[in-house]
């Protein structure tokens, strides 16, 4: 790609970008938010035209006016959000738009001949008779490997491959990856998790605001250098010092004999927060940790037990009842719960305390774009103003408001939901001094996390969850790694 | 609060954001009033060229009243129509509603003991009652069992029609204990006046109702809950929106909007027959549709549907002047209204680039 430009109204989203990977090779891409890697990456999938610049594969210039032009010249896109067809069984997803026929029907065995050729080629199996909806995400991972193979891609762009894995299942991918590479398949590697790069990486390339700022062979990138060229700053500690919680300080959050019957049950659920205290939640994906805050927030209704905010007993039955109690869910998945996203910054922000800014039900809104400005500016919001679309905004601008929706009510507790996942290390730093000025303020914090560095580094105690309970507890101090992990996958009690 | 970051201290970026504030308001109204008028300047033109092509009865004074007059009960069931649709539901049940409502109208003013206003009041306030209710009878499956709108809709589509016919042994029933109803549907405001026919108050019945639910809409706090139900009704539930009571209004006004169109009909006619409405769920939807608000939910304006309604109308009005035939009617009806939403579409595709 040479001299890419993009530009969007109000925003010029890439700004004459060149890179190039060769054969065999897996070169990330790493970035701020906003900095133009989804953009990029859509040009390159034929979903959005460039304004200018040229793409070459193999020497030759091409265009690609489409997703099938991009697919037809070996390009492969795995999205975070994969584009499984849900109802769809394994084979038909990986064959899913060059079926094999024979005349005018479709070839059912030539279709599960050529599923098999691919899952061989890549050594993986997979329950062909399962429907997409009925795998795990990485296996859906996998069915999306074998989509590109089956299009016979030679380059695979993958964004955030690891970002809901376990750490088996990406050592499993990333031996993939390594096959794949030998075989000379390229790959365009989006990733926020820096530490892993070393281990996948063989370049690195870092955009900046809609440019790209550096290449370098990943041997000589130390992660300080990656930092300091994504954010442009030297960010010298990752974590804040978190503040110790005041002797006697009061509880803020009682939980006690919680159970929901959520996605994942969870039952005797029994933990406190007090003012000025993080709690980290830690556990494997599928422990119940998520399940846990929804309780408490009314997302999901509990079954029973006692939910207690500052002390005042609570019956949380809908979402408003926590809200009214004081309590916040800032949920993980910021676009199919966290936001309205043909709505503007204005609207999304007073969203859950609307009732504050109407009278007899009229909405002020003078008053709605002065407390949505001062967000904007408190949390450095990155949008033209207040009237902007939020679809329109970064990732990590989005997930700022969603804290701007909450930061708006008087919340005791802030019931945090993988707050930084898919967030560049930028707006993780903001979002941990957040919560370190939230604690400032007398709050309570619960945190969901699964990267366990977050976890240990930002919670005052931490609390194991497995099989839809909490299993163990440590203080900061004696929270390990190894403690954790052993608890969280059933080593330890 | 102090920012996460020190870049740029906030009060600085506020005063900022505050100062163009104003300016960013200023820019949006621009947009629509640029929207509105040209629209309207399209509506003119084309009205000019027509007027002429009918040899300047189009813009007749009694025309224009008559085409008022006619689109009053397809814009009214509109306007409920175009909640439900911005929740990404549908209804169905209108145009039946209206049959049902236009039945009880007669029946309950038949038999009330007096006459009069009081005869007026309480039959137009327990025909309302009724189309309220059938559209909360549509809502609770939708809310509590999760059903689609389609279907829920499409059931009470069939029940009221069939509630209609027996109720009236499948006969019209005379309408003639007030005098009020005549006025509402064959009266004009202001008649006196020389070379000004005056305005139904029909007209005036919908720019009220046209008017009332465009400032629910766009200016109370209700109104943003619809449109954040259907933008993202998970999103708005987790904010701590009922949406359950807002869904269920949703309906209750499409309900109670079919039934005022239907007081309008029936007045018009002073008469409550089973067979009204037939088909005019579909004629509001195109209403709706053709005025900007999205089948996808999360999107719409009264203002737009007002227009949609209007727009219909007075394609009708045209075509009987220039003595299209009605079969070819019904070919122009369709095309423009797939032009219509195309149009739509390739302006928000200009507008994103």
């Amino acid at each position: 790609m040479h001299g890419i430009v993009k530009t969007f109204p109000g925003v010029r989203a890439l700004d004459g970008v060149s890179f190039e990977v060769v054969a065999g090779e897996v070169h990330a891409l790493v970035g701020e938010n906003g900095a133009g890697k989804s953009t990029l990456m859509k040009i390159l999938a034929g979903a959005q035209p460039a304004d200018s610049g040229e793409i070459a594969i193999d020497g030759g210039v091409v265009a690609i006016d489409g997703p099938k032009t991009a697919e037809r010249l070996g390009i492969g896109m795995i999205y975070q959000e994969f584009n499984l067809v849900p109802d769809l069984g394994v084979i038909e997803n990986i064959v899913l738009g060059v079926e094999p026929r024979s005349g005018f029907f479709l070839d059912r065995a030539g279709a599960a001949r050529e599923a098999a050729r691919v899952l061989a080629e890549l050594g993986i199996v997979l329950p062909l008779d399962r429907t997409a909806r009925r795998l795990t995400v990485a296996q859906q991972q996998l069915v999306e490997i074998a989509k590109c193979l089956a299009r016979k891609a030679r380059l695979i762009v993958m964004d955030e491959p690891t970002a809901s894995l376990t750490d088996r299942e990406t050592d499993a991918l990333f031996a993939l990856i390594a096959t794949l590479k030998a075989q000379g398949v390229a790959f365009v590697y989006i990733s926020h998790r820096l530490e892993e790069l070393p281990r996948i990486a063989d370049r690195v390339t870092v955009l900046r605001d809609g440019a790209a700022i550096e290449t370098r062979p990943i041997a000589a990138m130390p992660q300080e250098d990656l930092i300091r060229l994504m954010v442009g700053r030297a960010l010298e500690n990752h974590f804040p010092e978190l503040p110790p919680v005041a002797d006697g300080a009061a509880t803020v959050l009682h939980v006690s004999d919680l159970a929901a019957d959520g996605a994942v049950p969870v039952h005797d659920v029994v933990f406190d927060v007090r003012a000025g205290e993080i709690v980290g939640l830690a556990g494997l994906v599928g422990a119940g940790r998520t399940d846990i805050v929804r309780a408490i927030a009314g997302a999901d209704v509990p079954l029973r037990g006692e939910v207690a905010v500052d002390g005042a007993r609570v019956v949380v039955r809908s979402p408003a009842d926590a809200i009214r109690a004081g309590i916040a869910l800032i949920t993980e998945d910021r676009k199919g719960q966290g936001l309205v996203l043909g709505m503007t910054v204005r609207e999304n922000t007073t969203l859950a305390h609307l009732q504050a800014f109407a009278h007899n039900g009229f909405i002020d809104r003078p008053a709605e774009t002065a407390a949505t400005n001062e967000k904007i500016a408190e949390l450095r919001i990155r949008t033209p103003s207040s009237e902007q679309t939020v679809r329109n905004l970064s990732g990590g601008n989005q997930q700022k408001v969603v804290l701007a929706k909450w930061l708006i009510g008087r919340a005791r507790v802030f019931l945090f939901d993988e707050p930084t996942r898919g967030i560049d290390v930028g707006a993780k730093a903001e979002i941990y001094a957040l919560m370190v000025e939230l604690l400032r303020q007398g709050a309570g914090i619960v945190m969901v996390s699964s990267e366990l560095p977050e976890v240990l580094g930002m919670s005052h105690r931490v609390l194991v969850v497995r099989g839809g309970t909490i299993r163990a507890e440590f203080a900061r101090g004696e929270a390990t790694p190894q403690k954790v992990i052993a608890v969280a996958t059933g080593v330890a009690a | 609060m102090k920012p996460a970051v020190e870049i740029k201290p906030a009060a600085e970026v506020k005063a900022v954001l505050d100062a163009s504030a104003g300016e960013v308001a200023a820019k949006k109204r621009r947009a629509a009033t640029i929207r509105t008028v040209s629209l309207a300047a399209g509506f003119i033109a084309v009205i000019l060229v027509v007027n002429v092509l009918a040899h300047g009865n189009f813009l007749e004074p009694g025309n224009i009243t008559n085409i008022l007059r006619q689109i009053t009960v397809n814009a009214i069931m509109a306007v409920g129509q175009t909640f439900v649709i911005i929740t990404a539901g549908i209804d169905l049940s209108v145009g039946s509603l209206i049959a049902l409502t236009s039945v009880v109208m007669a029946q309950v003013s038949n038999a009330l003991p007096f006459g009069g206003a009081g005869n007026f009041v309480v039959t137009v306030l327990a025909v309302i009652g009724v189309g309220a209710f059938a559209g909360y009878i549509n809502a609770l499956p939708v809310v509590k069992l999760g059903l689609p709108p389609f279907i829920t809709t499409l059931a009470m589509m069939q029940v009221a029609r069939g509630l209609a016919f027996i109720l009236a042994h499948g006969q019209p029933i005379p309408l003639h204990a007030s005098a009020a109803f005549d006025w509402l549907g064959t009266g004009y405001l202001l008649s006196g006046i020389p070379g000004f026919p005056g305005v139904p108050y029909a007209v005036l019945v919908m720019a009220a109702v046209a008017i009332v639910f465009s400032v629910l809409l766009g200016r109370t706090a209700y109104g943003r809950y619809v449109l954040a139900l259907g933008g993202n009704e998970e999103a708005a539930r987790l904010a701590g929106i009922n949406t359950g009571r807002v869904k269920t209004l949703v309906y209750v006004i499409s309900g109670g909007c079919a039934a005022v169109a239907g007081v309008l009909l029936t007045a018009r006619f002073a008469s409550g027959a089973p067979q009204n409405g037939s088909g005019y769920e579909l004629q509001a939807i195109a209403a709706v549709v053709v005025g900007g608000t999205s089948l996808m939910g999360g999107r719409g304006s009264i203002v737009g549907t007002f227009f949609g309604a209007l727009l219909i109308g007075v394609l009708y009005n045209v075509m009987n002047l220039l003595h299209v035939e009605s079969y070819t009617q019904l070919i122009v009806l369709g095309v423009v209204i797939l032009l219509a939403v195309v149009l739509d579409q390739l302006r928000k595709r200009y507008l994103a680039r």
